[in-house]
This record gives structure tokens, C-alpha cells and sequence, in this order.
């Protein structure tokens, strides 16, 4: 199988700012194309465009607006797991032969219509995300004996590592009390334990092996990719303390990339809600079940910056189609050792974990340098 | 669908296929196995609590019924345990959302 290589990327900066979603998308792409040498418009083939904005026909303004008349151009919308579906996407196309590059750009405004699923009418009154990561929180903690000052830590260490991330929407520092103490959402969330919408875009550029040398000395290398869909409904999940999709989607993308967790020396994971970051850590097999926010605690003692060094979704901010990309993004400045203060020490093989709407759906990502 | 329709009046239905001998849940006029057309009956008022938790004064929690089927809902009554049983007082549909009241039996 030929090989794919991430080769540009640009990013905005995240806020509640209330930009066109068509300025976020151009605004990041320029960006890419800024930091990314001997780019031409000629040379893209394809461009995909990953978000939950009602705007139509994305693709086509982004490439007008930016000068590209691509082969191949559309949407991609899979709630939060949008933006590494669209990675997935332009990776097929690449290896398939239809194009040898192509342009993904992900974008969120903070009021994106993404964050409720109104179809899953299983969820009762309760629809809103912070009733699913109520009840996982809850189920996470009673089946593993483990503590909301536990938790809490989750938040603490993912705002930490933001401060330094110039384009996290979070440049603040808080406590395990400042998490307990703030706003109470339910018995099982505080304010302190949610990512929060926001406004941002994040662009990427894929690379066929026979053209990559064009535009990068430092290519990463998409080496394995798993995902997996197990409903839609958020009480089909089998249970409520560990991430089904994500497992499956780990054993695939651990298979096909020929690595295990051990190998993985940096992860972004999908921290939505601060409980996330332990279960994700547990599916995907970095500890046994239950043990993720031992781990979690570890790397904050030794100030090890190895899970989500950007500040995850709780620090960064979570424009839904951006996020997928962004912490693909992160992973490859680590492996690129171009992070910067985040920088983890010796980074040559990294994870990205994405999913949608209470860990129905799940990607993961193995990339290496 | 016959589900929303029954539901508006308060009363609960699942879908079940005769061919595959399942319950067909969220609510389906196919069967999402053999793909054939779905036969309703009332559901099981009494149910399980497999998690809750609590907003303000209010409990919400997953509860199971017939043994298969989770549903979100709201309990009205009673403190609620892990597995411990309940009972649909009311259901219906208020702006677009299915509701659920459920007690806590003793
Ligand atoms: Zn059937």
C-alpha cells in the first residue's frame, strides 16, 4: 500500500469570537499555505471540509476563495469526529490513486449547531452532552472507586498544558478546588469538567509518498487507522464506564500501524468531558480498565506533558470539525519536534483519539516521524 | 410512527420483529436485522435503573426495560439505587422530546 504523509498545516486561534464560518476556514487554510514551502494551487487535487455549520457547498467557496479548482470536493459531518473523518477520507483518496494531495480544513463557530444530537430521542429531556458525561462520570467513578478530587485533575493538568498553547482558547491556570468549586451542572459535572464550543479552524495537507519531498524534509507518516461506529443512540452504549468504540478502533489502527501502547510515546485524546481522558486512556489500552486516572496523575507528578500536550479539548477549546485536526496537528509538531514549549522529549510515534456523540463513534490515529 | 403516536397519548410501545424474535429499539417500523416489518406492543411499565444522577432537585436516569431496551427519563419519586426498580407514571412528548417519569418502587 502506497504511504501518506502530512506535509502543512495552519491553524486560527480559538475563541467565542463570532466569525464567518467561511473566514475560519480561509483563515486557516491561508495560514497553511504561509507555513508551507513551494505550495502551488495547481497541485491540490482535493479539498475536503470537516464541520457541523449549516452553510452549504464549504468546499467548493474554500477552494474558490484560496484559487484551487480541485478534482475532488465536498463536506465531510460526523459530529465531534468530524475533522479525523475528513483525514480518513483524503487518506483513501491518496492511496486509491484519485489524488496525490489534498487539502482538509476543519471548522467550528461557538454556536454549532453539532452539539446536540436533536434525532437521539432516547436521551429524553436530557440532551444535552452534559447528561451523557453525567451519567459516564458517575458510572466511571462507582465502578472504579474513584473520586470527583480525583477527576478534577483531569481539568487542572489539560488547563496547565494550554497556557502553552497560543491558540488554546483557555490561557488560564486552575485547582483541583477552583474544578470542585465551580459552576455544579449536576451532582456529576462542574463547569470545570466540560470543553467548551468555540470558534477556530485547522487545516491540513496530505501527501502521496511520490510527491511528498516537494514540501516538507520532515514528512510524518500516517501509519495506522482504525474506527469504528457502534450506534447512535447514546443508551445503545454497552456500558457507561469504558469507551466501546474506542477499543475496537485502537485494536485497528494498533494492527494496521504495527504498534502497541507501549511504543506510543505521545496522545491527544478526546477529552469532551475531564472524564473522558481516564476512559479513553483505559480503551484504548495504555492501562488496565479503571487504572487511566492513575496514569493520568503520574504524568502530572513528573510534569510529563505526554497527554494531550496542546491542552486536549478542555484547555484548547472544542470547535467540533477543527478538533479531529488540530490534535492531528499537535501530534505532528510533537513527532516534527517543532511543539515548542509543549515539546515532548523523544517523540517519534504518537495517537490521536477522536470521537462523536458519547463514544458512539471512534477514531484513532498512528502517526510516526 | 406508531410509537410517537401512542406515546403522545401515554402510552409506551416498542417494536418488536416476529421473524428475529427481538425488540427493535429506538423505535422502527423495520427490523434492523431481517429488515421486515415490525409488529408494536406496550412495553413493560416496571423497569431497572442502570445509572443516575441528579441535576438541581431533579434525578435523571438510564433505565432498562423488558431486560433490552435503555431510555432516558426523569424519576419523580423515591431515592434511586443501582438496579433497583421502577415504574413509568407518565410518558409522552413535550416540544419534539420523548419524556419519561418514573418512581422508585419500594
Ligand atoms: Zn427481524
Amino acid at each position: 500500500m502506497s504511504k501518506v504523509a502530512i506535509v502543512g498545516y495552519g491553524l486560527t486561534k480559538f475563541s467565542k469570537d463570532d466569525f464567518k464560518i467561511e473566514s475560519v476556514l480561509i483563515n486557516a487554510t491561508k495560514n497553511l499555505f504561509d507555513s508551507t514551502s513551494n505550495l502551488n494551487q495547481k497541485d491540490i487535487d482535493a479539498v475536503l471540509v470537516s464541520t457541523n455549520n449549516n452553510s452549504k457547498y464549504l468546499s467548493a467557496i474554500l477552494s474558490e476563495m484560496m484559487g484551487i479548482q480541485p478534482k475532488i470536493a465536498h463536506s465531510v459531518e460526523s459530529l465531534c469526529n468530524s475533522g479525523t473523518n475528513s483525514i480518513v477520507a483524503a487518506y483513501s483518496y491518496i492511496v486509491s490513486g484519485l489524488a496525490e494531495l489534498v487539502l482538509i480544513s476543519g471548522a467550528e463557530k461557538y454556536d454549532s449547531p453539532g452539539q446536540i444530537l436533536e434525532w437521539d430521542k432516547l436521551r429524553g429531556q436530557f440532551k444535552h452532552p452534559i447528561f451523557w458525561a453525567s451519567i459516564f462520570s458517575k458510572s466511571y467513578k462507582r465502578k472504579y472507586s474513584i473520586t470527583d478530587e480525583d477527576i478534577a485533575l483531569v481539568s487542572v493538568k489539560n488547563h496547565k498544558q494550554s497556557k502553552n498553547n497560543p491558540n488554546a482558547f483557555s490561557q488560564i491556570s486552575v485547582s483541583v478546588n477552583d474544578v470542585l468549586n465551580s459552576k455544579k451542572l449536576t451532582d456529576d459535572l462542574r463547569l470545570l469538567d466540560c470543553s467548551r464550543p468555540c470558534t477556530g479552524g485547522a487545516s491540513i495537507l496530505l501527501a502521496s509518498e511520490n510527491i511528498y519531498k516537494k514540501f516538507t524534509d520532515d514528512p510524518i507518516w500516517i501509519t495506522g487507522i482504525g474506527q469504528k461506529t457502534t450506534s447512535a443512540s447514546f443508551t445503545k452504549n454497552l456500558a457507561f464506564h469504558t469507551m466501546e468504540s474506542t477499543k475496537q478502533a485502537a485494536l485497528s489502527a494498533f494492527q494496521m500501524s504495527k504498534q502497541n501502547p507501549n511504543n506510543i510515546d505521545v496522545v491527544e485524546v478526546h477529552d469532551a468531558f475531564s472524564v473522558c481522558e481516564p476512559m479513553a486512556l483505559d480503551s484504548i489500552g495504555f492501562t488496565k480498565l479503571g487504572e487511566g486516572m492513575k496514569m493520568v496523575k503520574e504524568v502530572y507528578l513528573t510534569e510529563n506533558s505526554k497527554i494531550n500536550p496542546r491542552g486536549g479539548l478542555i484547555g484548547s477549546g472544542h470547535p467540533l470539525g477543527a478538533t479531529g485536526i488540530a490534535q492531528t496537528i499537535e501530534i505532528t509538531q510533537q513527532l516534527q519536534s517543532k511543539a515548542g514549549k509543549r515539546q515532548v522529549d523523544n517523540a517519534n510515534v504518537g495517537l490521536i483519539h477522536n470521537m462523536s456523540a458519547a463514544a458512539t463513534s471512534s477514531t484513532v490515529l498512528v502517526l510516526e516521524n | 410512527m406508531n410509537f410517537e403516536s401512542e406515546l403522545k397519548k401515554g402510552n409506551f410501545l416498542i417494536s418488536e420483529c416476529i421473524h428475529c424474535k427481538i425488540i427493535v429499539w429506538p423505535p422502527s417500523e423495520f427490523c434492523n436485522q431481517c429488515l421486515n416489518e415490525n409488529s408494536w406492543r406496550k412495553c413493560s411499565r416496571k423497569g431497572k435503573i442502570i445509572e443516575f444522577s441528579k441535576q438541581k432537585e431533579t434525578y435523571f436516569c438510564v433505565a432498562e426495560f423488558e431486560k433490552s431496551i435503555k431510555i432516558m427519563g426523569e424519576i419523580v419519586s423515591g431515592e434511586p439505587k443501582i438496579a433497583g426498580q421502577i415504574y413509568i407514571v407518565d410518558c409522552g412528548i413535550v416540544n419534539e422530546n420523548y419524556f419519561l417519569k418514573m418512581r422508585v418502587l419500594e
